[in-house]
């Protein structure tokens, strides 16, 4: 690997703690990111010819506060910058550095970084949107390219989130052990989001999209590392490992989406199973089974089956029942349907869903689901209303295309007939 | 004499590159490999898990704690690690100089005995 290449994922990987510091010296996102950022320049100048640092985080919270407060100076007195030597020589404050850093000080930093990005008040793309520019530091134009929009229009949304955060008035103290665990469950839901807008991509930049589920997986791994003994995120970790495992069996040679059941295994990720069940082990023997951990739990049985035949479903169907009593919610019990047709059969997985239909009414997927359980019972006019309806709501010209293979399955059963 | 040569990296930074780096690099060290592979001196590799997957017992008085995370919390960890069939301490050291060209690594090496050959089949070798 080049030195530069070495140097960017230094400064990468050091971003979320350094930001975090940089954060509760300065109190204000942008000073953060002005003083981040200067540091990274420096470093870029610097690493290269006197070698990188010991501890490159403690490095550029330090340069980087310094270079901050030096504007500030500069800009009430307008006297000279300091020399770069004294800025560069940091061998004693170093280590005082990253002693400090090392105490618990640094994980309150990182998830308050985070959790500035989960204010209830911003809907949930712009709070992915925020997080991948704060936290993660993509630039401006990655994530307006991940969203489809103009660099312009995420620029705006960027500016108006930060401003909603900055009236907040996030607090600053260390939080108690409860306001830190409410921290936690928040970061963790947001990150699942930033997963999540990688997960759906069905068309246009997939590759960018795709690239949002490796961010999400590194930020759950960053959340981990600071509570390694929480099991709903190691639950959060393996869910997040299991489903994307599955990714390169989710789309055809043409782009057209895959369902779980007629994918090709052998092109799952083995490695990222691996872990991914190694983790759901681990976060269940802690006795605590949350939503992330049995949703987990679910994608492990499916990646434990070799074929889809082998599946367990009655599991996948009890695992389920446990989801509803833990977060009810209609999309939950229309997933559970699709276990209950496997055991009891379509009849009884539509009886199950009946209830939703109303709640559901817009919803994709309820009626692409409802539509296929009544074609497997032959009630072929119906199922063609329910997959017309789907059509309708569509959101992408995959989901769409999907559809259609089913109409075109039902009117071909249709001419045999 | 046989020997294992343990690969402590930092995790973080591992983690980061792409699997095209990564499979760079596995590439790289296996056309060092090979030499060893040929004369049938080529032992197991063997790749950690990263440490978020690791569980420690440790004993307390007379209890027995199991713990999550690692045995150490340090800056570089345990990542993998090699064995090998070398005939001196200087072909090992060697041999690892030039399988780690190019890397951050840090290569560890020491000499090791097998007390017991373990009744693995092989299929549990995961497809690289």
């Amino acid at each position: 690997m080049t030195e530069l290449a070495w140097i960017e994922n230094a400064l990468t990987g050091a971003r979320p703690q350094a930001m975090g510091a940089l954060l509760r010296y300065f109190r204000d996102l942008d000073r953060a990111e002005e003083a981040f950022q200067e540091a990274c320049l420096r470093a870029l100048k610097n690493w290269p010819v006197k070698g990188p640092p010991r501890d490159p985080t403690a490095w550029l919270i330090f340069v980087g506060r310094n270079a901050a407060l030096d504007n500030v100076r500069r800009d009430s007195r307008n006297t000279a910058l300091p020399a770069e030597e004294s800025i560069s020589d940091l061998e004693d404050v170093e280590t005082d550095m990253a002693e400090r850093l090392d105490d618990a000080h640094y994980r309150d930093d990182i998830l308050r970084l985070m959790f500035v990005c989960c204010h209830p008040d911003l809907p949930a793309t712009q709070q992915v949107a925020l997080a991948l520019r704060i936290v993660s530091g993509l630039s401006v134009r990655e994530i307006a390219s991940a969203f489809l929009v103009g660099e312009k229009a995420m620029e705006q949304r960027i500016t108006r989130a930060k401003r909603r955060v900055a009236e907040a008035d996030v607090p600053f103290a260390a939080p108690d052990a409860v306001e830190r665990s409410k921290r936690l469950g928040a970061v963790a839901a947001m990150v699942y989001l930033v997963f999540n807008e990688g997960y759906s991509a069905t068309s246009g930049a997939e590759v960018v999209r795709a690239s949002l589920c490796d961010e999400a997986i590194r930020l759950v791994r960053l959340l981990l590392r600071l509570f390694p003994s929480e099991p709903e995120i190691m639950g959060l970790l393996a869910l997040m490992l299991l489903q994307h495992a599955r990714s390169p069996a989710r789309t055809d040679a043409d782009g057209n989406a895959v369902l779980l059941e007629e994918q090709d295994r052998a092109l799952w990720n083995r490695t990222g199973i691996d872990e991914g069940l190694a983790l759901v082990e681990k976060a269940l023997r802690h006795g605590q089974p949350g939503p992330y951990q049995v949703q987990a739990a679910i994608a492990a049985l499916h990646a434990r089956a070799r074929t889809s035949e082998e599946t367990d479903w009655e599991e996948i169907d009890l695992l389920y029942q446990m989801l509803e009593s833990q977060t009810p919610s209609p999309v939950i019990t229309l997933n559970r349907s699709v276990a209950v047709s496997k055991i009891r059969g379509p009849e009884a997985a539509l009886q199950l869903i009946a209830p939703l239909a109303e709640c559901l009414s817009g919803y994709f997927y309820f009626h692409g689901v409802r539509g296929a359980y009544l074609s497997q019972i032959g009630r072929a006019e119906e199922a063609r209303e329910a997959f017309g309806r789907a059509i309708a709501l569509a959101r992408t010209p995959a989901e769409a295309a999907h559809i259609r293979q089913h109409l075109d399955k039902l009117s071909a059963n249709a001419k045999a007939v | 004499m046989l020997y294992a040569i343990l690969c402590y990296h930092n995790e973080d930074v591992v983690m980061s590159w792409s699997k095209e780096e990564d499979d760079a690099v596995l590439a790289k060290r296996r056309r060092v490999q090979k030499e060893l592979v040929d004369t049938g001196r080529m032992g197991p590799a063997i790749r950690l898990m990263p440490t978020s997957a690791a569980t420690t017992i440790r004993s307390s008085g007379n209890e027995q704690l199991v713990l999550d995370g690692p045995f150490a919390e340090t800056k570089e960890q345990l990542l993998g690690f090699y064995v090998v069939d070398c005939d001196n301490l200087d072909e090992v050291v060697d041999f690892a100089k030039r399988m780690k060209e190019g890397e951050n690594v840090t290569f560890e090496i020491r000499p090791i005995q097998i007390i017991e050959k373990g009744n693995l089949s092989g299929k549990e070798t995961a497809a690289s």
